[in-house]
């Protein structure tokens, strides 16, 4: 397209040339893409991403563990509860390391390969692939469908129309349900919608989470990925020379051209490309990937697939679009070469600062102390008792972290002859937190005057490995 | 919009405010659509560039967004407008819904006693000794406690220099059901007024003094305390002529060994001379009557073990 200079016009040079200018919107018209079926080594491995991704969300919350659900987020008690682990806001560092180690993961996928999140994992793309698989088996693949939209409105157009967007809002919706069922358990969710006693947040969820699934992976699509994903804007920034992209081998294709079967095409003058634009129609985002690596290509390799195919039936040798590396393609390495160079040092580097802090992250989660304790010093004076002892009274927050009901044993160190005169042992129910009064008392003469320190021992009374120990002044009046 | 003069500020934040979102939607739409030259076929051309160049050859390229996207930017606006109709925002417009924050607050308030009202409502109807031996009960009075009582009386509940014990069975105005709630509920005044005038000299106060010890077998001096038995004439019309005070005006038993601001001589004179004045706040608007219920139980239950003992045999 060649650029167009705007001018800025006066009234009166508007006037005077209006018959020759007219209005052009600055927003552009969306244009419906329609992709087409690929077959393929790539086709199948996003499909068994989307099995895997997708078991694990649409069955993970009917998982149960002991008496309660697996993997539920219950967020009016403030417990996460994942399988053994219940995660208290306490753990809230836990979710850090966890957008942390995603956050790294990315950086490090992207340097050696790409967008291999996008073209497989991401939420975007298994939605839509499982909305496009179904919108196939109703309306048929690419020309089909183009044919159905372009034709007059008639008896089949809409039913077809209905049915399918029938089946993608029950997905949507039972999507949304699954959602809703990880806050709320999935059992008693399901028992309420039989009987229609949904309450006002669950109903909201259901149909705001079910609806956004419908909308983006009926109608948003690519448009997701063009206009709203940071990822695509800054992915730029992690990629280097290296970087194996989805790439159109342009010496190899170049000139492109059409040309029967059995012709010599080097006879021709031409290259392996024969400009059958399926590499085009095959396109989620509606790009032609031998203009280059673009910002909208999620590196989904639909074409690659496609390529491939046409190269197998024109007898060609596979690749002419392939992950390769701008380095690689400058230099002619072999794949050998090329692939040796996913090792080094930036890729190592994420590796390395990955692995560090998932180690870091499983040796403390593996020895976290289900057991914590805050300790407040009664505010005011000191008492002082008629043989001279004198009293300091502390409010202990106990909270046992643990599913069960345990019994907990207070110990008092820091200052000769310090003991506890209140109660030594405390029962706390199971995942809840209990404030225990504890009176400590010291013999006349045995700290100095002032603030002196001292410490509390809080252990499990079963297991008293299980132990926290926590600082506290003991005041003595001067 | 206690903060202006008068009505005419609220107006005409009104008016800026209308100004802005009608401003921001013609701007929208002046911003949209451009003039360009028709090509050939009468069409107008693709715009390519913005026509912005900057360093002589630096271009702004035009990036469309998709058309939908300005849409949203419309219902931005549509919704700008519901919202100032429905919700206070428009100067000093209350807005339909007649939403506020006071409103949101006491609707919270509201649900909650609706969620928790039954609960408490069982336990005011039961008698306080039978709520004593509840755990749940029990628990909810220790959880009260701790977070209203417990800053003066301890968490142990053991008082210290001038907050009585509540563990002991020493009771200033009495340790009965009835007596404690209305301690909460009303609170108290224990007032001593200064004594020294009326008892006489230094010494006078001295021997007052030593002969108050005397009462509760405390270390004093017995000739000293001989001189104050006929000064402690003065002291008879709160405390007793036996000393063991009066309930009733909150004048604590001298005879026992519980000292409220301390039990020695120096302690004991600064007493006489100057007084004490001591204050326990009035609850009855700070605390649900269902509330002070279920916190008389449990003050009364850290003194009367019997509760306590239900409950440990509950648990067996």
């Amino acid at each position: 397209m060649e650029p167009t200079p705007i001018k800025q016009y006066t009234k009166e040079e508007f006037a005077a040339t209006t018959s020759q200018y007219g209005e052009q919107t600055l927003f552009e018209v969306h244009e419906k893409i329609y992709p087409r079926l690929t077959h393929g080594w790539f086709s199948k491995w996003r499909w068994v991403l989307v099995w895997f991704t997708q078991l694990i969300f649409y069955g993970g919350a009917w998982l149960n563990w002991n008496d309660r659900q697996a993997i539920l987020f219950d967020l009016t008690a403030r417990k996460f509860y994942i399988f053994g682990l219940v995660i208290w806001p306490q753990d809230f560092i836990y979710l850090t390391v966890l957008l942390v180690i995603s956050a790294l993961s990315l950086f490090l996928f992207t340097t050696v390969a790409g967008r291999l999140f996008c073209g497989y994992a991401c939420p975007q793309t298994v939605y839509t692939e499982i909305f496009m698989w179904v919108e196939r088996k109703v309306e048929g693949d690419r020309n089909a469908r183009i044919r159905l939209d372009n034709g007059a409105i008639s008896a089949k157009k809409i039913s077809l129309k209905l049915i399918k967007h029938g089946l993608w809002l029950a997905i949507a919706l039972w999507t949304g349900f699954t959602f809703v069922g990880y806050f709320t358990p999935i059992h008693h969710l399901s028992a309420e919608v039989l009987a229609w006693t949904l309450g006002p947040w669950e109903t909201f969820w259901i149909f705001f989470y079910g609806f956004a699934t419908y909308g983006n992976a009926g109608w948003m699509r690519e448009q997701v990925c063009k206009y709203m994903c940071p990822y695509a804007r800054f992915q730029s920034a992690m990629f280097d020379k290296d970087t194996l992209t989805v790439t159109y081998n342009v010496a190899r294709g170049e000139p492109r051209g059409s040309r029967s079967k059995n012709a010599d095409h080097k006879e021709l003058g031409l290259g392996s490309c024969i400009d059958c634009g399926i590499c085009v129609q095959v396109c989620p985002t509606g790009i032609d990937i031998r203009n280059g690596l673009q910002y909208e290509c999620t590196g989904c390799t639909a074409c690659i697939d496609g390529c491939n195919d046409i190269m197998d039936k024109m007898g060609y040798e596979r690749g002419l679009i392939s992950y390769n590396t701008e380095h690689a393609l400058e230099n002619g390495l072999t794949k050998a070469q090329m692939w040796k160079r996913v090792f080094r040092p930036r890729t190592l580097v994420y590796t390395g600062i990955l692995w560090t802090i998932i180690l870091v992250a499983a040796i403390t989660l593996a020895n976290r102390v289900p057991l914590k304790v805050n300790v407040i010093r009664d505010r005011g004076m000191p008492r002082v008792t008629e043989t001279g002892a004198i009293d300091n009274v502390y409010k202990l927050q106990i909270m046992n972290a643990l599913e069960q009901s345990n019994t907990y044993s207070v110990e008092v160190a820091g200052i000769p002859g310090a003991e506890i005169l209140t109660e030594h042992t405390i029962e706390i129910p199971g995942a809840s937190n209990r404030a225990f009064p504890v009176r400590v008392q010291i013999p006349y003469g045995s700290a100095e005057k002032g603030s002196n320190k001292i410490r509390f021992i809080i252990k499990d009374a079963k297991n008293p490995t299980v132990s926290v120990t926590e600082k506290a002044v003991f005041l003595v009046p001067r | 919009m206690a903060d202006f003069f008068n009505e005419w500020w609220g107006i005409w934040i009104g008016i800026l405010v209308i100004i802005s979102i009608l401003g921001c939607a013609v701007l929208l739409w002046s911003q949209s659509k451009i003039t360009v030259p028709l090509d050939a076929d009468g069409k107008p051309q693709p715009v390519g560039t913005t026509g912005h160049v900057w360093d002589g050859d630096l271009e702004e390229a035009n990036n469309p967004l998709p058309r939908w996207w300005m849409w949203l930017f419309y219902i931005t606006v549509v919704f700008g407008l519901g919202y100032l109709v429905l919700y206070p925002g428009l100067g000093s417009f209350k807005g339909t819904l007649g939403w506020s924050e006071v409103g949101a607050y006491e609707k919270e308030v509201k649900d909650g006693e609706a969620q928790y009202g039954p609960l408490f409502n069982k336990y005011l109807a039961m008698k306080i000794e039978d709520v004593a031996k509840d755990p749940a009960a029990r628990a909810i009075g220790e959880r009260l406690f701790l977070n209203t009582c417990a800053q003066c009386h301890g968490s142990d509940a053991q008082g210290s220099k001038g907050f009585p014990n509540l563990t002991d069975h020493d009771w200033l105005y009495g340790g009965d059901p009835q007596t404690i709630e209305t301690t909460i509920r009303e609170g108290r005044n224990g007032v001593m007024p200064p004594m020294a005038a009326v008892v006489g000299t230094d010494d006078d106060v001295r021997n007052v003094a030593n002969y108050v010890l005397s009462l509760s077998g405390s270390a004093h001096d017995p000739i000293k305390a001989a001189f104050g038995k006929s000064k402690f004439v003065a002291c008879a019309a709160c405390h007793g002529a036996d000393g063991k005070g009066n309930q009733a005006l909150g004048a604590p038993n001298l005879t026992d060994k519980t000292w409220l601001y301390g039990g020695d001589i120096n302690t004991i004179m600064e007493g006489i001379n100057l007084g004490h004045n001591n204050h326990m706040p009035a609850h009855k608007d700070l605390l649900s009557d269902a509330k002070i219920h279920l916190l008389t139980a449990y003050v009364w239950s850290l003194s009367n073990a019997s509760g306590l003992e239900a409950i440990e045999k509950q648990k067996q």
